[in-house]
């Protein structure tokens, strides 16, 4: 049994304009001790699964189907008491902009003590000794210093630090970090994906890590998951989807992004622009971007084909190079 | 490229500002501190660092958005110094900026955005000549002629960043400087301004300055690029040399940090992780900026900033100690 489960959810925004379905039935396991990556563009639904996943969408937002289910135990419609118990001891998850995720009015010590205390049974001073310990761990100079600071007192490197202290104070199975380095600069950045990695090493944590940075995943990931507007495109190893892309979206965003050895030659941008998720056509979402869309693509989905035992996509291009192969094979 | 007049150039660069730090004190914070560089014609200047290091302030200074506190910026051969120069400099010089949502003004129609600094520049004879030269702008980037009328909420990000490079073009300039005009955009999209900018270079024989964090965009964009800390500039060279064979410790390990797409090439890179924050750019250290978080620093370093000079041939650093580490 995988220690996270996620079958065909369905999450819906319902907003002036008309429903918004920002997750279409997505799945996936999570292994033990495994760096999942999800990437996908603004819009594509990779952190309205995340916080499906915790149930912390706004207001306007709902799970219509499917399923959550961590270490066996469904967690859709379990209701808030469950989920308390599963925020923070089972879950945890980090955010982008750690100024907006701390609470400005407390000090650091504060408002780790306050996750600690709501979290595990200790009293208020080994709460204290427990933060002081987390601080350290996330290699925070000066811990017992910084408890009594407030967070505008911090950079925006420390500040994510205490962030991932927070999070894994309770020694959480998995960590979700949503695009956790995005608001930092590029060596900061580097020290940050250096102790996540070294912490889920130590702790053996599984990490789902939410980012449009193909960069950090192809640094940090074992498996990765494409998105484009709410849908999965392609699942597989890190190698595997870098390698061997399966899908055209996955094989388009490839193509754009600058490397080290394609300096001379321009990119290949994917043309058009992202979908409005407000008008969602019948076919493939990618179809109106997508320059070898076929008459299928416009009019049904592809469903999700296994090109090997650790790589899926759905693109019609696999289903039609597959029929290819078997004519050849059977004209042979 | 070596052979090309130079364009534009600083010469000492400064530009502090006065930060107030509580009722009746203020400290002095030197956003950009004595740089010295030129951009030949028709070259891409790429300006890395960290926020707070000073990239934007350069741009703005060079092209006299913000009076420089000393130094000189020379245009073409000439110093610019007088109400006149600016005027006419600005004509030929403008600006990308980052963010296309705020950049914009959400009351104007995308043709008086556009058509903005023509009318300042008085740039036309009459009305049909404006329209006319809008939607030529409108075309050069891409952008539906059709949409004129429409106001800049109505537009994606990646329109709202051609309507701001199309804005920029309007008064035919020589130089651009390019604020990070990438960074808000998708990956997908980036790709498409980033080749725009390739294109519009070569028709318009524009010359830039793109300043970006991502590196891997100013590589691929770049001729040359140089990097700064702090308010100083710690290295200049080739595009492809400085990224191969940084000089500086600094450029050192924030080439090794990027995060490269390829998941074998990123496993097998040897990351030199820097250890420490970026000091406040208030207290900043004496000497060399660099020093509290450089692996190499020696006593020579907290005393004198070393000498931005020329180690190899078109390879600039400044560091006290790159002999021993090279």
């Amino acid at each position: 049994m995988a220690l996270l489960e996620v079958r065909d959810l369905h999450t819906a925004f319902t907003t002036p304009a008309g429903t918004v379905n920002a997750v279409n039935g997505v799945s996936f396991f999570l292994e033990r001790g495994k760096v999942l990556g999800i990437v996908g563009e603004s819009g594509s639904g990779k952190s309205v699964t995340a916080y499906s996943i915790m149930q912390i969408l706004e207001k306007n937002g709902q799970i219509v189907g499917g399923s959550v289910k961590v270490d066996g135990q469904e967690l859709v419609g379990a209701g808030e008491k469950v989920m308390k118990t599963v925020r923070g001891n089972k879950i945890s998850i980090i955010f982008q902009d750690p100024m907006t995720s701390l609470n400005p009015t407390y000090t650091i010590g504060h408002q780790l003590v306050e996750a600690i205390l709501l979290h595990t049974n200790r009293n208020r001073k080994q709460a204290w000794d427990r933060a002081v310990e987390m601080l350290q761990l996330v290699n925070v100079n000066e811990p017992l210093k910084r408890m009594k600071q407030y967070p505008f007192e911090l950079s925006g490197g420390m500040r994510q630090r205490v962030m991932i202290a927070m999070a894994l104070a309770c020694e959480p199975d998995i960590l979700i970090a949503d695009e956790p380095t995005t608001a930092l600069d590029v060596t900061i950045q580097a020290q940050i994906l250096e102790l996540m990695q070294s912490l889920q090493k130590e702790l053996g944590m599984a990490i789902i890590m939410i980012t449009h940075d193909l960069g950090v995943v192809a640094q940090m990931c074992d498996e990765v998951i494409v998105m484009y507007a709410g849908s999965i495109c392609e699942q597989g190893t890190a190698d595997e989807i870098f390698y061997n892309p399966k899908h055209e979206y996955t094989k388009g965003l490839m193509r754009s992004i600058p490397t080290v050895d394609n300096d001379d030659t321009p990119l290949e941008p994917i043309a058009g622009t992202p979908i409005d998720l407000l008008n969602m056509p019948a076919g493939c979402p990618f179809a109106p971007r997508c320059d070898k869309a076929m008459k299928i693509c416009l009019r049904e989905r592809a469903e999700r084909m296994e090109i090997n035992e650790c790589h899926a996509a759905a693109c019609w291009m696999n289903v039609k190079e597959k029929a290819e192969a078997s004519q050849e094979g059977g004209e042979a | 490229m070596e052979n090309r007049e130079i364009l534009v150039e600083a010469k000492n660069l400064k530009e502090y500002f006065n930060v107030n730090t509580g009722m009746f004190r203020s400290k002095q914070l030197k956003a950009v501190d004595d740089v010295s560089f030129a951009i030949r014609k028709g070259e891409t200047l790429g300006l890395v660092g960290e926020s707070g290091c000073g990239k934007t302030t350069v741009g703005r200074t060079l092209l006299h958005l913000y009076k420089p506190t000393g130094g000189e910026v020379w245009f073409k051969g000439k110093k610019i110094e007088t109400k006149a120069d600016i005027a006419e400099y600005r004509k030929k010089s403008t600006m990308v900026f980052q963010d296309p949502y705020s950049s914009l003004n959400p009351r104007m129609t995308v043709s008086d955005i556009i058509g903005e600094p023509l009318d300042i520049h008085k740039m036309y004879a009459d009305k049909q000549e404006r329209k006319e030269k809008i939607l030529d702008l409108m075309n050069r980037v891409g952008l539906n002629s059709e949409h004129a009328n429409r106001y800049a909420h109505e537009f994606s990000g990646g329109q709202r960043q051609r309507i701001g490079i199309a804005r920029a073009l309007a008064t035919s300039p020589d130089f651009v400087v390019c604020d990070e005009p990438v960074s808000a955009l998708d990956v997908s999209i980036q790709a498409q301004v980033i080749n725009m900018f390739d294109e519009l270079q070569d028709q318009m024989n524009l010359t830039y300055l793109f300043i970006a964090h991502d590196l891997l965009v100013v590589r691929h964009i770049s001729d040359r690029i140089a990097v700064m800390y702090l308010g100083k500039m710690v290295e200049l060279a080739d595009a492809k040399e400085i990224y191969d064979h940084p000089l500086h410790p600094y450029s050192k390990s924030l080439m090794s940090a990027v995060p490269v797409p390829d998941p074998k090439i990123a496993r097998a890179n040897q990351r030199i992780v820097l250890s420490g924050d970026i000091p406040s750019p208030l207290n900043a250290p004496s000497g060399c900026p660099f020093r509290t978080r450089c692996p190499y620093a020696t006593d020579i370093c907290a005393e004198t900033m070393p000498e931005f000079k020329e180690e190899a041939p078109g390879h600039f650093v400044a560091c006290h100690n790159v002999e021993r580490i090279n």
